[in-house]
């Protein structure tokens, strides 16, 4: 392992990950001095339409006297809608008629507050920042308004782009009230009024994405649509093994193939490997195919280094092994040996998920220019501020000199946090001094990727007489993500989704956790470790529903009790929340008792019976503040052909702005749990990736995917 | 020299004629509308119309397209603006997550549709199974091919 300094306390790691912007923990999300005509922060690093029209409340906001509203997402479209929804909340604080209104991206800066989109939190995080940025504006409109027509502004409202006083039946668009209103103060967040949830026009509607017709006629620009003057493209032979480093290289026939220009040798990263580029030898060009080609005539004999010690069969035998043993606690509640120690029944099970591949549509791909000092960077990213570090890092420059362009993301699911490819293109730039394309192949997103990590689960419960735990031990073992920022053992959020916030109510309950050698970059991928720790646990808790003979759901029902808020912190758990306030956002088993429920009723449960080859189960887990139920329907063919002709989910996710996206998000939940539930698997022989593309490492397709959720 | 059409164009190629189409109209004419997913023909992002044929672009050397003629995504809508009946199904069912790979799926889509205008749901999954939706959309894209065809008929 490259672990310099076991002895950092969980604290410190998390400080050292907030400076690199990575994940969920996010201190201090929204700045205070948002709403300032002039950012204390400094100039902006890229001023938006936002920024130049002259009614400008708020760095999320601006309106031009001809009416039209910039609205700024700060946050990265890769699929969620969230490039379309938290401008719909400001135009409906603001009553702007959404035709009227345009979206901008925002360039990675901190003056927007946190910009890295993971961790399902972009709504719940800058619900309100959107609120005031329409609430700001609309008021000094109102103002504007009602001084011109000398009278009180309480005697206005404000519908559809214009300012209306009932009374005289004036009216004024927005536009014509712009070069007034943009004379006054930005009025204090205290003083705004916001509407009422029943006046509510976007909010809660179903809204077609913005970038709708865009993406159907083609003309969408994602990464690896940017196209500079004067740009070179290049392609990466990575180290086939994580910290491996170039022994040997020659690349006369690499530099033979028509339109190769040059190769251009990385250095390995010094670990901790963070975002760094894992090096290697690029070869640069006139065309895409002319790199990839040439890239395929590079003789390179490689120094492998220790990760080459991972193979995934005596891997996962070990891990296995390591999970059956006492690891450190995690959550303690009662005293789970005592009730053990009385020889009552008891009920084990061990279970292992293998790694997983983001394999995101769009291969990870970056353009870079670095000229004189200063960097731009054109890149599908979850996380414009974390390329502005990584960049800034990669090339010795101040992060205020890395201007981030954000395109449309082909897929994110948490690969796309991690720019490793950016300063691969910035590293590249500066050498050559021009834009210059990096572009990934898929196999080398298949082979290096951050991976969705492998792990070992073990269960234990001694159960009464009606088959319920009166104890439950739960523990996994798997190689974390603390280990891409150089923590042997996972970081408090790793354990803090599904292993130590279960929400059973069991009286006597530990869970228990250790880490295992990670040997490739592991990173998180949608719902993080929620994956293995839920698979597990609920599938255990079907397995205790079978054992006594009782209906599942009634058996989880049974197990849940009738709900409460579960204080974690009584239990020892240093609970991180997902970033979110306990208080606003407590753990309440209430909730999911109800989506259990209702999933219950909807998919008519018990009404169906299980046999000839059909089966059914259900499910229900919190995973970052969201509470879902699934009820999924299994058939086996007598072949041995599993097709899943149902699903059916309940999610309480809090706030809904736009219904039909949270629709679209379990849809798509359901396909990529399915496709990692049937076959995804990556697996590594002397830590090198077995899979190559599509054909080894498998996602689902029409044909296999769930056929109606 | 490879002469072909593209988008209605006439075009004339003389580079590397192992050089796959994918890259000739992303790269040479900047029809970004065709997307590169795996290079392999594993994935259909990539998809485009030759003769109208839906074929893999990154499986299509540009040696075999002397004559052809070739149709992208850029180019599915009419001239005037109007769109193809599965362009109109896909916003109608919102479709799109992302949307990267739907270029790939809309051109499998219509060339699917003119084989068969009355596809089955199993007519669907055998046309459409070629192309991967990481998002997973597939069940409204089956949903939207239902309505094109029925808009067709």
């Amino acid at each position: 392992m490259m672990i310099e300094n076991i002895s950092l306390s969980r604290r410190s790691f998390l400080n050292g990950i907030l400076s690199t912007g990575a994940f969920v923990v996010a201190a201090k999300i929204v700045p205070d001095d948002l709403f300032a005509q002039t950012p204390a922060a400094g100039a902006p690093v890229f001023n938006t339409k936002a920024d130049t029209a002259p009614l400008h409340p708020s760095v999320y906001l601006g309106i031009e006297p001809d009416g039209t509203v910039f609205i700024v997402t700060h946050r990265s479209e890769m699929g969620t809608g969230i490039r379309t929804s938290l401008p719909l909340v400001a135009a409906d604080e603001l009553d702007a008629d959404w035709s009227k209104c345009r979206i901008e991206q925002g360039v990675g800066d901190t003056r927007y507050g946190d910009q890295n989109t993971d961790g399902s939190r972009s709504i719940r995080d800058f619900y309100d920042a959107f609120r005031v940025a329409g609430a700001s504006a609309r008021s000094m409109l109102v103002s504007a308004a009602a001084a011109q027509w000398s009278v009180p502004p309480g005697e206005l409202t404000v519908v559809n782009h214009e300012v209306v006083h009932a009374k005289s039946g004036k009216k004024a668009g927005f536009g014509t009230l712009v070069p007034a209103a943009a004379k006054l103060p930005v009025p204090a967040k205290t003083t705004l009024k916001f509407k009422p949830k029943t006046a509510w026009k976007y909010v809660g509607k179903e809204q077609p994405i913005y970038d709708l017709k865009p993406i159907v006629t083609g003309t969408a620009q994602f990464g690896l649509d940017v196209y500079r003057d004067g740009m070179v493209y290049a392609s990466l032979e990575h180290p086939p093994v994580v910290g491996g480093t170039v022994k040997s290289l020659d690349d006369k026939a690499a530099l033979a193939v028509k339109g190769v220009a040059s190769t251009s040798t990385i250095d390995a990263p010094k670990p901790p490997l963070l975002f760094q580029t894992l090096g290697g030898v690029a070869v640069v060009g006139n065309s895409t195919w002319a790199v990839m080609q040439g890239r395929k005539q590079l003789k390179i004999e490689w120094n492998d280094g220790p990760h080459a010690a991972l193979t995934s069969e005596p891997f996962k035998a070990a891990m296995i092994a390591k999970v059956k043993q006492p690891q450190k606690v995690a959550r303690n509640l009662g005293n789970v040996d005592a009730e053990f120690g009385k020889g009552g029944k008891v009920i084990e099970a061990v279970y292992y998920t293998p790694m997983a591949a983001h394999a995101s549509m769009e291969p990870p791909a970056a353009v870079a220019d670095v000229r004189n000092g200063k960097a731009e960077i054109w890149c599908p990213t979850q996380n414009p501020q974390a390329v502005q570090d990584t960049v800034s890092a990669a090339l010795g420059i101040d992060k205020k000199n890395v201007i981030c362009h954000v395109t449309l993301l082909g897929g994110g699911f948490g690969r796309k946090s991690k720019p490793d490819y950016a300063a691969e293109a910035a590293i590249l730039s500066k050498r050559l001094n021009k834009p210059v394309k990096v572009v990934w192949t898929r196999e080398d997103d298949i082979h290096h990727d951050f991976y969705h990590t492998t792990a070992a689960v073990y269960h234990k419960a001694s159960v009464d007489a009606k088959g319920k735990p009166t104890a439950w031990l739960h523990r996994s073992v798997f190689p974390p993500i603390g280990s891409t920022f150089g923590s042997p053992v996972p970081l408090g959020f790793e354990l803090d989704m599904g292993l130590d916030d279960l929400l059973y109510d069991v009286p006597n309950l530990r869970a228990e956790n250790a880490g295992a050698d990670a040997h490739v970059r592991i990173g998180w991928f949608r719902a993080v470790t929620n994956n293995f720790h839920a698979f597990a646990a609920h599938s255990f808790v079907d397995e205790l529903a079978h054992a006594a003979n009782r209906d599942s759901l009634e058996f989880m029902l049974d197990m849940l009790g009738p709900g409460k808020v579960i204080d974690l912190k009584a239990q020892g758990v240093d609970y991180s929340n997902y970033g979110a306030d306990i208080n606003k956002y407590p753990v309440d088993s209430r909730r999911l008792r109800r989506v259990l429920e209702i999933a219950g009723e909807r998919s008519n449960w018990g009404r169906k019976k299980p046999g000839n080859g059909w089966g059914i189960g259900i499910a229900a887990h919190r995973s970052f503040n969201t509470y879902v139920a699934s009820v999924v329907e299994v058939e086996v063919d007598s072949q041995g052909r599993v097709r899943i002709p149902r699903i059916d989910q309940v999610a309480d996710p809090g706030v809904v702005i736009n219904p039909d996206r949270v629709r679209a998000q379990m849809e798509g939940a359901a396909v990529m749990g399915a496709g990692l539930a049937m076959y995804g698997e990556i697996t590594a022989t002397n830590g090198r990736i077995d899979q190559k593309n599509f054909d080894g490492f498998r996602v689902a397709r029409m044909n296999d995917a769930p056929v109606q959720v | 020299m490879v002469k072909l059409t593209v988008n209605g164009k006439p075009h004339t190629y003389d580079g590397d004629p192992d050089m796959p189409l994918l890259w000739y109209v992303r790269d040479d004419l900047r029809l970004t509308g065709t997307r590169f997913g795996c290079g392999a023909g594993l994935c259909g992002a990539c998809t485009v119309h030759v003769n109208g044929q839906a074929v893999r672009s990154c499986q299509t050397k540009m040696s075999t397209l002397e004559g052809k003629t070739v149709g992208t995504i850029d180019a599915l809508a009419g001239a005037n603006g109007q769109l193809h009946p599965v362009q109109r199904a896909w916003v109608t069912h919102n479709v799109p997550q992302c949307g990267y790979c739907q270029s790939g799926q809309i051109m499998s889509a219509a060339a699917l549709l003119k084989a068969t205008p009355n596809p089955t749901d199993a007519d669907i999954d055998r046309g459409m199974a070629g192309n991967i939706c990481r998002c997973g959309t597939y069940q409204r894209i089956r949903a939207a091919i239902h309505t094109a065809a029925k808009e067709r008929a």
